[in-house]
C-alpha cells in the first residue's frame, strides 16, 4: 500500500505546486476528488429541486378531491419521474458526492483510485437525466408506469421507452465506476496504520454500499434489457402471450430494488455515525458491532426482495421465507439505534445543525423502520400493500432518513470544504422548519393507507379530502424550506474563518487539514496513528 | 372540509376491523405489532429523550469513555429476536388460513380489463363486467365543474356491484386482460393481483350482509384511479333471487334451462 501511494506521489509530483487549470476545463476534464465531489453534490442538489417540483405537482393535484389541474397519465408521469429522479439523481449521487469528497480525506489518500474514471462516471449522469428529462416533450408523455417500470405496463410508454431505458442503462454505468472507484481506493489506499477495523463508519457503511451496487446494478441493466427487447426485438421474458411471465420482472426487478434501498440508507448510517460522536464529544459506541450490523443487513438485503411482492400470488413456503427473512432485519438495525442512543448516552452533547439533523435522523428513521417492521407482516401486508401506508413508511426512511442524512453530512464538512462557518441560524430555521413539515406531510399518510386510499393516485373519494390536504400543505412548507438551504449554501463563504479541526469534538484525519482543503492533500501518506491521537 | 370529516367519520385513522373472520385476525396482527413498536419506541426514544436533557454540554455534562459493552450488545440483540418470535407466529398461522381457498362455495373468476372488472360466476353461468358509477364519471373530468364532495361515494362506486351470500365461502380466480392489476377490498382483507397469463387465487367469507367498497391498487395506466370495486354480501335467499332474475335477463342463460 504504501509503495502504491509513494509512486503516484512521485508521477504526480509536478502537479503539487499549481492549482486547478482556469475556467470550465477545470470542470469538465477535472480528475480531482474534490472537484468531482463538489459536482456531484451541486447536480444532486439540482435534482432535488427537480423532482420535488414534480412532487409539488403531485401534491397540488392531490390537495382536494376532484381533478383540478393535470390529466391522469401526466400525473402518473410525475409519480414515475419524481421516483426516478429522487432516487438515481438525487439520493444516490449526493452520497457518492459526499464519498469522493471525503473517502480520500478520512483515509488519508491524495485522491480516489481512478480519477479519469471518476470524471466519466460523473459526466455520465447529466446526460442520462437530460435524456430522462426530455421524454417529458416526446410524443406520448413522458414514462407513466411507475419508476418499478412493472411489464406489461411500462411497454404501453410511448416514444420515451426507449430513451427511459437508456437512461436508465447509463445511471447504472455511472453508479458502477462510482463503486469500483470506491473500493479500489478503500482497499489500496489507506493511511499505513489504517486497518479495516480502524476506518471510520462511513468509510466502512460506503465499502459495502459499493459491492452492494456492483451486485445489484447489472441485475437492473438486466432487467430493463429485456424490457427493450420485448418491446422492439420480438422476444416475450415477461409477455405471456408468448409464453412468458410478468412476474419474472418483478423477481428480478425487486432482487435489484432490495439491496437498493439499502444502498440508498447505508452511507446514510455512515454519516449520522461520524457526527453523533462528535457532538456527543464521547467515541461511537460498539464500532466493530455497527461494521457486523451493516454488514448483516447488506446480507439480508439480497434473501428479501419478495416481501415487495406479497400480493402476486407465491406459494406459501415462499411468502413465510421472505416474511421471516424480513423480519430478521429489524435486529441490526435495531443494533445501529441502539449504539447510536448509547453514544448519546452519558455524552456532552451541544446540538449544532449537523446534530440536529442526525438526531432527527435517529428519531424519524425509527419510526420508519416500525412501519417496514408492521409492513413485513405478510398478512397484514396484503392490506397496507400499494396503499399510502407504504407510501407514508418510504418516505420516512428516504426523506428524513437519507436525505436528513445527507444534509447532516453537508452541515458537517462544509466547514471543511469552503474554509468558513455556515450561518448557524439559517442552519437551525432550515432544521426546524424541515422536520416539523416532513412530518406534517408523511404522517397523515399513514391514515390515508390505512383507510384504504391506494397509492398512484390522481384522485380520491371525499372521506381522505382531510389528510390529503394537511400532507400537500405540508409537502409545501417542506418544498419552501429547502430555499433556507440554498441561502446557507450561497452565504457559506461568508462565516467566520473555520479551524482545520471545525468542530470541538471532531476526530479522523479529514480534520487534520487545512480549512478549506487544499486542491492536493495527503501527497504524502499520513500515520493515522499520530493523526489519532492528536485529538485524544 | 366539514362535510369530508363527517364522510371520513368511520374509517379515518385506522384499518378497518372487516367482515371477514381473516379480516379480524389481520386487524388484531396490524395492532398487535403496532403496539410493540409503541413499546419499544416508548423505551429507545424515552431513552435518548433523557439522554437529550441530561447529557448536555450546556448541564455542565462530562463525557463518559465507554465505547463498548459486550453484555448490553447481546441484550438488545436477544431481546428483538424473541419479540419478533411473538410476531412471527400468529404472522404464520393467519398467512397459511388466508392461503387456503379449498373448497368454496362460489367461484369467481374476475378479469381485469384496462379499466374496469369483468366477474363470471362459475357454476351460475352469470357474467357482467363493472366499471365505474355514472355520477363519478361525470364528475371525475378534469375542471368538470361537479362538485365531487357532493357525489355520493365518489370514485367508489359501480354500475354493477358484485353479489355474495353472506357465509358463503367465495373463492375468486383472478386474471388480466391487458397489464397487471390488484383486486382489493379492505373490509375483506384480501388483495391479490390479477396478472396476464396467470390465474391466482384468493377467497373471503363475508359475515356481515352490508356493501364493501375497494379499488384496483397496481397502477394499471391512466385511469387506475377510476376502477373501483363493490362487493353486496346478501342474504342467502337474497341471494338466490338475484342469481334467478340475472338467469331470467339474460336471454342466453334462459334458452340454456
Amino acid at each position: 500500500m504504501t509503495t502504491t501511494t509513494v509512486d503516484t506521489h512521485a508521477v504526480d509530483h509536478e502537479h503539487d505546486d499549481h492549482g486547478p487549470t482556469k475556467g470550465i476545463k477545470r470542470w469538465l476534464f477535472s480528475t480531482n476528488h474534490k472537484d468531482i465531489g463538489t459536482m456531484y453534490l451541486i447536480f444532486s442538489l439540482l435534482m432535488f429541486f427537480t423532482g420535488g417540483a414534480m412532487a409539488m405537482v403531485i401534491r397540488s393535484e392531490l390537495a382536494v378531491p376532484g381533478l383540478q389541474f393535470v390529466h391522469p397519465e401526466f400525473f402518473n408521469s410525475m409519480t414515475t419521474m419524481h421516483a426516478l429522479i429522487m432516487v438515481f439523481g438525487a439520493v444516490m449521487p449526493a452520497f457518492v458526492g459526499l464519498a469522493n469528497w471525503m473517502i480520500p480525506l478520512m483515509i488519508g489518500a491524495p485522491d480516489m483510485a481512478l480519477p479519469r474514471m471518476n470524471n466519466w462516471s460523473f459526466w455520465i449522469l447529466p446526460v442520462a437525466f437530460g435524456i430522462l428529462l426530455s421524454t417529458l416533450l416526446m410524443p406520448g408523455g413522458a414514462p407513466a408506469g411507475g419508476w418499478t417500470m412493472y411489464p406489461p405496463l411500462i411497454l404501453q410508454t410511448g416514444d420515451a421507452f426507449p430513451f427511459l431505458i437508456f437512461s436508465v442503462h447509463l445511471m447504472g454505468i455511472s453508479s458502477i465506476m462510482g463503486a469500483i472507484n470506491v473500493i479500489v481506493t478503500i482497499i489500496n489506499m489507506r493511511a499505513p496504520d489504517m486497518t479495516l477495523l480502524k476506518m471510520p463508519m462511513f468509510v466502512w457503511t460506503w465499502l459495502i454500499t459499493a459491492y452492494l451496487l456492483i451486485a445489484v446494478m447489472p441485475v437492473l441493466a438486466g432487467a430493463v434489457t429485456m424490457l427493450l427487447t420485448d418491446q422492439f426485438f420480438g422476444t416475450s421474458f415477461f409477455l405471456a402471450a408468448g409464453g412468458g411471465d410478468p412476474v419474472m420482472f418483478q423477481h428480478i426487478f425487486w432482487f435489484f430494488g432490495h439491496p437498493e434501498v439499502y444502498i440508498m440508507i447505508l452511507p446514510a448510517f455512515g454519516v449520522v455515525s461520524e457526527i453523533i460522536p462528535t457532538f456527543a464529544r464521547k467515541k461511537l459506541f460498539g464500532h466493530d458491532s455497527m461494521v457486523y450490523a451493516a454488514s448483516c443487513i447488506a446480507f439480508l438485503s439480497f434473501i428479501v426482495w419478495a416481501h415487495h411482492m406479497f400480493t402476486v400470488g407465491m406459494p406459501l413456503t415462499g411468502q413465510l421465507f421472505f416474511m421471516f427473512a424480513t423480519m430478521l432485519i429489524a435486529v441490526p438495525t435495531g443494533v445501529k439505534i441502539f449504539n447510536w442512543v448509547a453514544t448519546m448516552w452519558r455524552g456532552a452533547m451541544t446540538f449544532e445543525t449537523p446534530m440536529l439533523f442526525s438526531l432527527a435522523f435517529v428519531f424519524l428513521f425509527t419510526i420508519g423502520g416500525f412501519s417496514g417492521l408492521m409492513l413485513a407482516i405478510q398478512p397484514a401486508d396484503v392490506q397496507y400493500h400499494d396503499t399510502y401506508f407504504v407510501v407514508a413508511h418510504f418516505h420516512y426512511v428516504l426523506v428524513p432518513g437519507s436525505i436528513f442524512a445527507i444534509m447532516a453530512g453537508a452541515y458537517y464538512w462544509l466547514p471543511k470544504w469552503t474554509g468558513h462557518m455556515y450561518n448557524e441560524k439559517l442552519g437551525k430555521l432550515h432544521f426546524w422548519l424541515s422536520t416539523i413539515f416532513v412530518n406534517v406531510t408523511f404522517f397523515p399518510q399513514h391514515f390515508l393507507g390505512l383507510a384504504g386510499m391506494p397509492r398512484r393516485i390522481p384522485d380520491y373519494s371525499v372521506q381522505f379530502a382531510d389528510f390529503n390536504l394537511i400532507s400537500s400543505i405540508g409537502a409545501f412548507g417542506f418544498g419552501l424550506s429547502q430555499l433556507v438551504f440554498v441561502l446557507v449554501i450561497l452565504t457559506a463563504w461568508k462565516g467566520a474563518k473555520a479551524t482545520d479541526r471545525v468542530w470541538e469534538g471532531s476526530h479522523g484525519l479529514e480534520w487534520t487539514v487545512p480549512s478549506p482543503a487544499p486542491w492536493h492533500t495527503f501527497t504524502t501518506p499520513p500515520k493515522h496513528r499520530i493523526a489519532d491521537e492528536a485529538f485524544e | 372540509m366539514v362535510f369530508a370529516s363527517t364522510a371520513s367519520a368511520e374509517w379515518a385513522l385506522n384499518m378497518p376491523k372487516g367482515v371477514t373472520d381473516l379480516s379480524v385476525e389481520t386487524y388484531d396482527l396490524h395492532m398487535m405489532v403496532f403496539w410493540w413498536c409503541v413499546a419499544i419506541g416508548v423505551v429507545v426514544f424515552g431513552v435518548m429523550i433523557i439522554s437529550l436533557f441530561k447529557h448536555r454540554k450546556s448541564q455542565g455534562a462530562e463525557p463518559a469513555t465507554f465505547s463498548h459493552s459486550t453484555t448490553a450488545e447481546v441484550i438488545w440483540t436477544a431481546i428483538p429476536v424473541v419479540i419478533l418470535l411473538i410476531m412471527a407466529v400468529p404472522a404464520a398461522e393467519t398467512m397459511i388460513k388466508l392461503e387456503d381457498s379449498r373448497d368454496p362455495d362460489i367461484s369467481v373468476v374476475v378479469t381485469a380489463y384496462q379499466w374496469k372488472w369483468h366477474y363470471k360466476y362459475q357454476d351460475e353461468g352469470i357474467e357482467f363486467y363493472s366499471s365505474l358509477a355514472r355520477p363519478s364519471v361525470d364528475a371525475r373530468r378534469k375542471q368538470s365543474g361537479v362538485d365531487v364532495m357532493g357525489v355520493e361515494n365518489y370514485l367508489l362506486d359501480v354500475d354493477r356491484p358484485l353479489v355474495v351470500p353472506q357465509g358463503a365461502k367465495v373463492r375468486l380466480l383472478l386474471t388480466s386482460n391487458d397489464v397487471i392489476h390488484s383486486w382489493w377490498v379492505p373490509e375483506l382483507a384480501i388483495k391479490k393481483d390479477a396478472i396476464p397469463g396467470i390465474v391466482n387465487e384468493t377467497w373471503f367469507k363475508a359475515n356481515d350482509v352490508g356493501t364493501y367498497r375497494g379499488q384496483c391498487t397496481e397502477l394499471c395506466g391512466k385511469d387506475h384511479g377510476y376502477m373501483p370495486i363493490v362487493v353486496e354480501v346478501v342474504e342467502p335467499e337474497a341471494y338466490q333471487a338475484w342469481v334467478d332474475t340475472r338467469k331470467d335477463s339474460d336471454p342466453r342463460l334462459a334458452s340454456a334451462q
